[in-house]
């Protein structure tokens, strides 16, 4: 045990548990409406934003698993980079447009605007769970990234009294969301992200001069792991993996429900655009970060006998951890930890209010108590804030890691199929609500059928006019589920038009 | 006026510079010791930030508002 470490990751989370609570009087506004709690009043500027989209995207798991891959696998891990730089034009001509017409009508998720627009509460319905379905293992998963940080500071993370500092760490993060709602991550997101752009820099810095320089740590790699390596005749081989997987990643990452949530808390189209050109930022140092997977090469961790428990408990994932204890003082590393699990923190908190908003419109509202009051409404998101948080620590304790991230990796497949509902809906109205419920059911079907074919990795090959291309499923499952969408609404829109069910209108979206 | 949403036409460009992955599948020429691999999609971060940059102030600026907040 590192004792100042400690001491250092200790405090820190007590000034942030302090900030979560005070948050619930920033800004103040009626946390007992829904849109108070669950997106802190649409009020949140580009500065705050900023920092909110930045900490709810740039997770914990984020920073441990990105560098654990290029550590292990080599040049593939680094499709994060492409995959950060698409998704801002994304968000730049897309999310304005969803952001203005849930304004207008009091959505507070995907699924109320699905419903709006398509009056099709069963298409609701479906775009509500695959949203819940696909959060719940990216909840667990920063557990896990905090469980590492936790194990690198040198307690025990197995048996009884190993699980506790995670339940405390979840306690009081639970304990915030349901006083302050989305107030409390924004707030703590901005110590947050100061605290990971210090350790981000710091390492970038000192550790290459510990090493000898950038280019003494590229030529530790070997070279099949510094390249792609070239496809073989009649495969796009690599590259085709590595496109795929940038670009569905890409189209995937807004639709998840914590991304929304944190959308839909900023006050106007305008603070999203200019976040879009802002939030490139955290891609850079994401960039830099996973480079940490080729220092902790560098370093030769692995042969570290200090290590050695380490790497055999967490993997690939003790990697950066790692290559903090190794490179900095005490005080340090506890700054360089707790900058992880509060990493962690505040995600899980924006994912646990996002689900709580979805269960809370979509599912109890819609089908259990549709008389129900503001204040009611309010109270069962808050409480379903701390059922989720509760599932997650349980999934985390009770099942296998692999689980989570096979569920994970299902989660971005699954999310993706939400895509022409939500973000083609904002275009256009040709697609009828029944094809696109049954669309996304050949999505869902199809994408995990060949998930769970190749093992639960993510690319399945698809040989099409004699060449090989091996692509990422979610994208290949999302373009069955557009074909089978668009050919069912031409042949439903003349017998079942639901054209007259929208409740919403050109100047909405303009 | 009309807001001169043509200028999102340059939001296509990030897409080409990084799905073509084997334009940049290459170690050479290296910058400050980076493989071309590595510089070349960092260096795209900051490409496309100005890019967007470019188009939100090509758009937001003189009387293209059009009162949005």
């Amino acid at each position: 045990m590192n004792a100042t470490a400690v001491l250092v990751f200790v405090l820190l989370f007590i000034l942030i548990t302090w900030l979560g609570f005070v948050a619930a009087r920033w800004r103040k506004g009626d946390l007992d409406l829904l849109h108070e709690w669950g997106l802190g009043g649409r009020r949140f500027g580009t500065f705050v934003t900023w920092f909110l989209l930045g900490g709810d995207l740039y997770t914990a798991y984020t920073f441990i698993a990105v560098p654990a891959l290029l550590y292990g696998a080599g040049a593939i891990g680094f499709f994060a980079v492409p995959y950060t730089v698409m998704i801002y034009p994304i968000l730049y001509l897309v999310f304005p447009r969803l952001w203005k017409v849930c304004h207008r009508h009091g959505y507070v998720t995907s699924a109320d605007f699905v419903r709006g627009r398509f009056g099709n509460r069963w298409l609701a319905l479906a775009i509500g769970v695959t949203g819940i379905l696909a959060t719940m293992p990216y909840i667990a998963l920063q557990l896990v990234g905090m469980q590492v940080v936790i194990g690198g500071l040198g307690f025990q993370t197995a048996g009884l009294t190993g699980d506790l500092p995670l339940i405390i760490a979840f306690v009081i993060l639970a304990a915030f969301t349901y006083t302050s709602g989305l107030r409390a991550p924004a707030m703590i997101a901005v110590v947050k992200d100061l605290l990971i752009y210090i350790t981000v820099i710091a390492a970038i810095i000192v550790v290459p001069i510990q090493l000898g320089g950038y280019g003494k740590i590229f030529a530790a790699i070997p070279a099949p792991k510094l390249l792609l390596a070239h496809p073989p005749v009649g495969s796009w081989g690599g590259f085709g993996t590595y496109a795929t997987l940038a670009l569905g990643s890409a189209l995937a990452l807004f639709l998840y429900p914590h991304s929304i949530t944190g959308i839909l808390g900023a006050s106007g189209g305008r603070v999203i655009r200019r976040n879009a050109a802002l939030l490139p930022a955290y891609s850079l140092m994401l960039g830099f970060l996973a480079l940490l997977g080729f220092m902790a090469v560098a370093a030769g961790l692995a042969a570290n006998p200090a290590f050695a428990g380490g790497f055999k408990i967490y993997g690939n994932s003790f990697a950066v951890p790692a290559l903090i204890l190794s490179a900095f003082p005490d005080w340090f590393v506890g700054l360089a930890f707790a900058a992880i699990a509060i990493g962690a923190l505040v995600p899980a908190a924006i994912m646990s209010i996002a689900t709580a908003n979805i269960f809370t419109r979509n599912i109890y509202r819609e089908f259990i108590n549709p008389v129900c009051t503001d204040a009611q409404e309010s109270s069962v998101a808050k409480l379903v804030s701390l059922l989720v948080k509760a599932g997650a620590l349980v999934f985390v304790f009770a099942l296998p890691l692999q689980y989570a991230l096979w569920l994970q990796l299902l989660g971005g497949v699954w999310i993706i199929q939400t895509l022409p509902a939500v973000l083609l809906a904002l275009y256009t109205r040709m697609l009828n609500g029944w094809a696109l419920l049954v669309g996304w059911a050949a999505g869902m079907i199809l994408g995990t059928w060949m998930a769970a074919a190749v093992n639960f990795a993510p690319v399945f090959p698809i040989t099409l006019f004699g060449t090989t291309i091996p692509c990422y499923i979610a994208l290949s499952s999302l373009i069955v589920n557009l074909i089978v969408t668009v050919v069912l609404s031409l042949l439903f829109n003349p017998v079942i038009s639901d054209r007259h069910r929208d409740v919403t209108s050109a100047e909405d979206y303009a | 006026m009309q807001p001169r949403y043509w200028i999102r036409v340059l939001l296509i460009i990030p897409f080409v510079a990084m799905l073509w992955v084997p334009f940049y599948d290459r170690t050479e020429p290296t910058l400050w010791s980076f493989p071309f691999f590595y510089w070349y999609q960092l260096l795209w971060i900051l490409i496309s930030a100005v890019v967007i940059g470019v188009v939100y102030l090509v758009e937001h600026t003189g009387s293209n508002t059009g009162g949005e907040p």
